[in-house]
């Protein structure tokens, strides 16, 4: 039994601690909504918050996330109304859509850790994670609305 | 300043014995016993150097020691193909720090992440940079405390010797080519170099 | 936001036929309030239950909620808000009831032209205008009749606004008259549809439907079905494509924690386990000994070598005029180029996978797919089916750019066979790697071209011989196939709006016969033809020492849709204007799926030769826009992944053997390799209308490779870009 906090609750999960959090998130938790795009930390897919850093649960042990904190798109916020989630819909960001829960996490901690980034920050930030349908301008564009929403207020 | 001083009195030293070969056209080494007790050679020390810039140079040491600001993959050393930056801190910017993708360990199999409890770059105050650096540059950069993080000999020694992050180098993960001297061998080399006087390349 | 499917095999007296010439006839047939429960339409997650289905493309609940369901399939392409956009046009719905699902195979919902249920060839806008318009007008119709015969008015009395029915003080929901609506008979005559002038969200747009639920993680992917006693299947593929397995050992296999079953199937050796994990590691720990097939003999430069040679040669005619021979002999000048392109992978984000469950006698099966139907017949085969007893649940795709539109329905296929070969309930999960090495690539095309120019520069003859394997050749679209030739191979070059003004021209192609399955890619064969086209246009410009926008609007004087989009392009990207230092355009115009996008690219080239593409001014011609912002997007999309094709796409084989395995050597560009400006410009047109999905790909290579000439006078004719030394 491996014990860790995913989203504020306490979760007890029973698997081998070499399984990768991703697997342990989508196919024990049952959370589907952090994405396997890679399986090598190439895409970003599977991008969550461990301890509030942006790591890539494909490659990031379940012994790693003993005892920590786990946040994954679906405890982003409450109600679905992060800045950046709010931003996404605004600025119509997804096509596909299959990338962007990982695309939302890892600009959460750019957000968090600079309120308003340049597009330079964004360039800096962003390139881990791979989206095949090129949504990247619309990216950019709702994270700086978002920085906006944030500055107004909007962030929980 | 000890370091600098060292600096200093070995490139007088060369300058010297660049005179002597000159007028005598005799081996180009200069011999003597420091108050230490430990047997100077201009010789011995360059060419444990260059044995240990073998090294340093390769990529599983210089792509972390990248002259940009981002690090470097692959035996081709190409630009870190994630746009990863190095930070205040050398651990890498927001969503793209080293640790989001390097773990504590080499993740197995072949192009997966290499992995250390602290993966990092040289900091951004002190960049250590190794790529484009000749050997002498870079013998002198590493002798430099400005530069060097104030590091003394001994300092160095133990760096190369013990740090985790070094000897990671040698530990690459599944596929990659290991640096061209065993670790110890490096060390040792590293330790002859200062040893034997700490003396810059010439060139 | 529900995606449940509906089951029309259970509610075939909803008649709906299509003539393959693209004109519609809808026969609306609408059921009696009582068989309605029997219909289980919609099978939506809440409880109001669908109580008026005009027609099988919407239902209305009691409570208002219009469900849509859509003949096409969401791939990104912001297909589910367009098509529902034209029915709630109108349906005068009220936007904030609307609900989307995906159908089911059926008859209803077969593409209006293509004659097969497919979502691709950028075609689900203009196939679907009327018959979706048309199914939202005739619920309006009988709603507002509904209203009527509530009211005691006459319907001409009634009219409509946002889901109600008013006449004069009187006014009913929708839903309040779902009931009615249901009851009354069905219409004879046929509906008027609104005029332009009228239009509240054609020409306009609204947000996104799908994006409240991609943001929260509540999206459903194929990847993400879920159900009691699933099981997770990773299948040990050969590492030549089409190798058969020779014998296997899994004892090793069996005694990973949480591997259930091992079978051999056809492609190779599945491994099943409690989840995605044991399944892996399962696999890793078999050993199988193949049997190579003949794919074993490709290798990628001994094959480039060959198409060169075949390109020397006129290979079959796709198109000729005149005596080109002679008129090259005549030329003042004759330029000869050769492009070569590899082998690409589609490399959706979501990685192939079906679920598939097989009791009772049927078979269910859940994934993202482009062809629900083809999938369902696949399957039926199989298992020795009728198509009817298979129900196939289309989900939510992580991205198709064609790979999931397969007439062998390669993925559902082998997740079929793992079921029955296992007799367990199944989720097949592939890794990046099995989809790279998956086949199914956009084939691999070398282009010779020998053009000449009069004294003024002008282009008198054209030859060009293509030699490339063919997509369509074994498929039913094999059928349109005339003179041996694919025109899937050809187009963009064959009917190159160029060769109208050239008087003398061949176009031949050879499309040499391999086991590697080919397949559609993003923009098909314009995704090698339009650079060859435009590189090619570009280098006679130049020899002419035209300026290339220039050159390319003399030639197109009469092909006005081409023109419209190259001045709108040319114009806002200031064409001719000084840049800052460094920096070069390059120009490119391409017709492709019924639309005309021409690009302007600015480029920077560094001493390392490294390419940097800063800027990117879009300008299409698609006709009529329906959704205008979603047409924007499309073409931001296009030019991504034209820049990921252009720069970094390349599938190499080596005695057999593909040589690149995940992301880090099969590269997508990524954000810092994207243009931080991209602008498109839609034409303000009232043509016929066009695609949006593909068109903005073709034109992105040229663009970029006319750019980087004007930055260091080289041509780049050898794709991917990356491979170029420019620094030499």
């Amino acid at each position: 039994m491996i014990k860790l906090t995913i989203n504020h609750q306490e979760h007890s999960i029973d698997a081998s601690p070499d399984m990768p959090l991703l697997w342990a998130l989508r196919d024990i938790v049952g959370l589907t909504g952090t994405k396997f795009g890679c399986g090598m930390a190439q895409c970003g897919a599977c991008t969550v918050h461990l301890n509030g850093e942006a790591v890539r649960s494909c490659v990031t042990l379940l012994s790693r996330a003993a005892g920590q904190e786990v946040v994954t798109i679906e405890g982003l916020s409450p109600n679905s109304d992060h800045p950046l989630q709010r931003a996404w819909i605004e600025e119509d960001v997804p096509q596909c859509g299959y990338c962007q829960s990982g695309q939302i996490m890892s600009a959460a901690v750019l957000l968090r850790e600079n309120p308003q980034p340049t597009d330079t920050d964004i360039d800096n930030a962003m390139s881990g994670n791979i989206c095949r349908c090129g949504t990247y301008p619309r990216i950019r564009k709702a994270i700086h609305r978002a920085a906006e929403l944030q500055k107004e207020g909007g962030n929980k | 300043m000890a370091t600098t001083k060292q600096l200093i009195y070995s490139l007088l030293t060369v300058t010297a014995v660049s005179v002597m070969a000159l007028s005598f056209n005799t081996a180009r080494t200069t011999r003597h016993t420091d108050t230490d007790g430990t047997a100077k050679d201009s010789t011995g020390s360059k060419k444990a150097f260059l044995a240990a810039y073998s090294v340093l140079m390769h990529p599983r040491c210089m792509n972390c020691h990248p002259s940009g600001e981002a690090p470097l993959q692959g035996d081709d050393s190409h630009v870190h193909t994630m746009n990863v930056q190095r930070g205040h801190d050398g651990k890498g910017l927001y969503a793209l720090k080293c640790s989001n993708c390097h773990q504590p360990k080499n993740t197995p199999g072949l192009h997966m992440p290499p992995g250390n409890p602290k993966w990092h770059l040289p900091p951004a105050d002190m960049k250590m940079v190794f790529q484009g650096k000749s050997p002498r540059e870079l013998a002198a950069q590493l002798l430099d405390p400005e530069q060097n993080g104030h590091k003394t000999k001994a300092q160095l020694i133990a760096h190369v010797t013990s740090d985790s992050l070094v000897l990671g180098g040698w530990n690459p993960g599944d596929g990659r080519t290991l640096p061209p001297l065993s670790h110890a061998e490096f060390a040792r080399q590293f330790k002859m170099w200062i040893d034997k006087g700490a003396f810059l390349p010439d060139k | 936001m529900t995606q449940d499917v509906l089951n029309t095999s259970r509610r075939g007296f909803l008649k709906t036929g299509a003539m393959l010439s693209g004109s519609l006839i809808i026969s609306f047939v609408v059921p009696g309030a009582k068989r309605l429960a029997a219909m289980g339409m919609p099978a939506a997650e809440d409880a109001a239950a669908a109580v008026f289905a005009p027609n099988a493309y919407l239902s209305i609940g009691a409570d208002g909620s219009i469900q849509i369901v859509l003949a096409h399939v969401e791939m990104g392409q912001g297909i589910w808000t367009t098509l529902s956009m034209l029915i709630a046009e109108e349906l005068d719905a009220d936007w904030q009831k609307v609900k989307v699902l995906h159908s089911p195979p059926g008859q209803p919902y077969v593409h209006t032209v293509y004659g097969l249920q497919i979502t691709g060839g950028s075609s689900t806008t203009w196939s679907e205008f009327d018959r979706y318009r048309q199914a939202g007008a005739t619920a309006r119709t009988l709603l507002v009749q509904a209203a009527a015969q509530k009211f005691g008015v006459s319907p001409a009395d009634c009219r409509t606004e946002n889901g109600e029915v008013i006449a004069g003080n009187k006014r009913a929901t929708y839903g309040e008259l779902a009931g009615i609506a249901a009851s009354l008979p069905p219409l004879t005559e046929p509906v008027s549809l609104r005029s332009p002038g009228e239009w509240k969200y054609i020409g306009k747009g609204v947000k996104r439907l799908d994006s409240p639920a991609k943001v929260n993680g509540t999206a459903q992917f194929g990847m993400d079905m879920r159900f009691p006693g699933l099981l997770t299947a990773v299948v040990a593929h050969p590492p030549v494509y089409g190798s058969k397995v020779k014998s296997f050992d899994a004892t090793k296999a069996r005694t990973v924690p949480g591997v259930r079953k091992v079978v051999q199937i056809p492609t190779g050796v599945a491994v099943i386990a409690d989840n995605f994990w044991a399944a892996k590691k399962g696999r890793a720990a078999l050993k199988v000994e193949w049997e190579n097939g003949p794919n074993v003999n490709i290798d990628s430069v001994a094959q480039l070598a060959e198409f060169k040679k075949l390109v020397t040669t006129r290979g079959d005619k796709a198109a000729e005029k005149g005596d080109v021979t002679s008129a090259l002999s005549k030329a003042a000048k004759v330029l000869e180029a050769e492009y070569t392109f590899p082998y690409l992978a589609h490399t959706p984000m979501e990685p192939q996978n079906v679920t598939v469950k097989i009791a009772d006698n049927k078979c269910e099966i859940w994934t993202g797919t482009q062809m629900p139907g083809n999938d369902q017949t696949v399957a039926a085969k199989i298992l020795g089916f009728k198509p009817e007893q298979v129900n196939v649940h289309t989900v939510f795709l992580g991205g198709g750019f064609g790979r999931r539109a397969n007439f062998q329905s390669d993925f559902v296929s082998e997740a079929v066979h793992i079921a029955k070969a296992s007799g367990e309930f199944i989720k097949m999960v592939w890794t990046r790697e099995d989809d790279i090495h998956g086949g199914y690539y956009r084939p691999s095309f070398v282009h010779k071209i020998r053009a000449g120019i009069d004294a003024q520069g002008n282009p008198i003859a054209w030859e060009h011989v293509l030699a490339g394997q063919s997509i369509m050749a074994g498929t039913p679209f094999a059928a349109g196939m005339k003179n041996n030739i694919d025109e899937a191979s050809v187009e963009g070059v064959s009917d190159s709006p160029y060769l109208s003004s050239i008087p003398d021209h061949y176009i031949g192609l050879h499309s040499p016969k391999l086991e590697l399955p080919v397949l559609w890619y993003r923009s098909v064969g314009h995704t090698h033809t339009a650079t060859a086209m435009e590189g090619m246009i570009d280098e006679l410009a130049h020899a002419a020492g035209k300026d290339p926008v220039e050159y390319r609007r003399a030639l197109l004087k009469d092909h006005p849709r081409h023109l419209a989009a190259l001045n709108l392009a040319a114009e806002k990207a200031g064409w001719g204007k000084p840049l800052p230092p460094g920096r070069f355009r390059g120009v490119a115009v391409h017709e492709s799926f019924k639309s005309y996008v021409a690009d302007v690219a600015e480029v920077s080239v560094d001493e390392q030769g490294v390419i940097k593409v800063h800027r990117f001014v879009c300008a299409i011609d698609c006709g009529l826009a329906v959704n205008p912002d979603g047409v924007v997007a499309q073409m931001e999309s296009g030019i991504n992944f034209g820049i990921s094709t252009a720069m970094y796409g390349a599938i190499t084989l080596d005695k057999g053997k593909v040589q690149q395995s995940n992301f880090h050597d099969y590269r997508i560009a990524r954000m810092h390799e994207t243009p931080l400006e991209i602008e498109v410009h839609i034409v303000n047109s009232t043509e016929k209308m066009g695609g949006a999905g593909e068109p903005g790909v073709p034109p992105v290579a040229p663009a970029i490779a006319n750019a980087v000439f004007a930055a260091t006078g080289k041509r780049m004719r050898d794709l991917p870009f990356c491979n170029i030394n420019l620094k030499a």
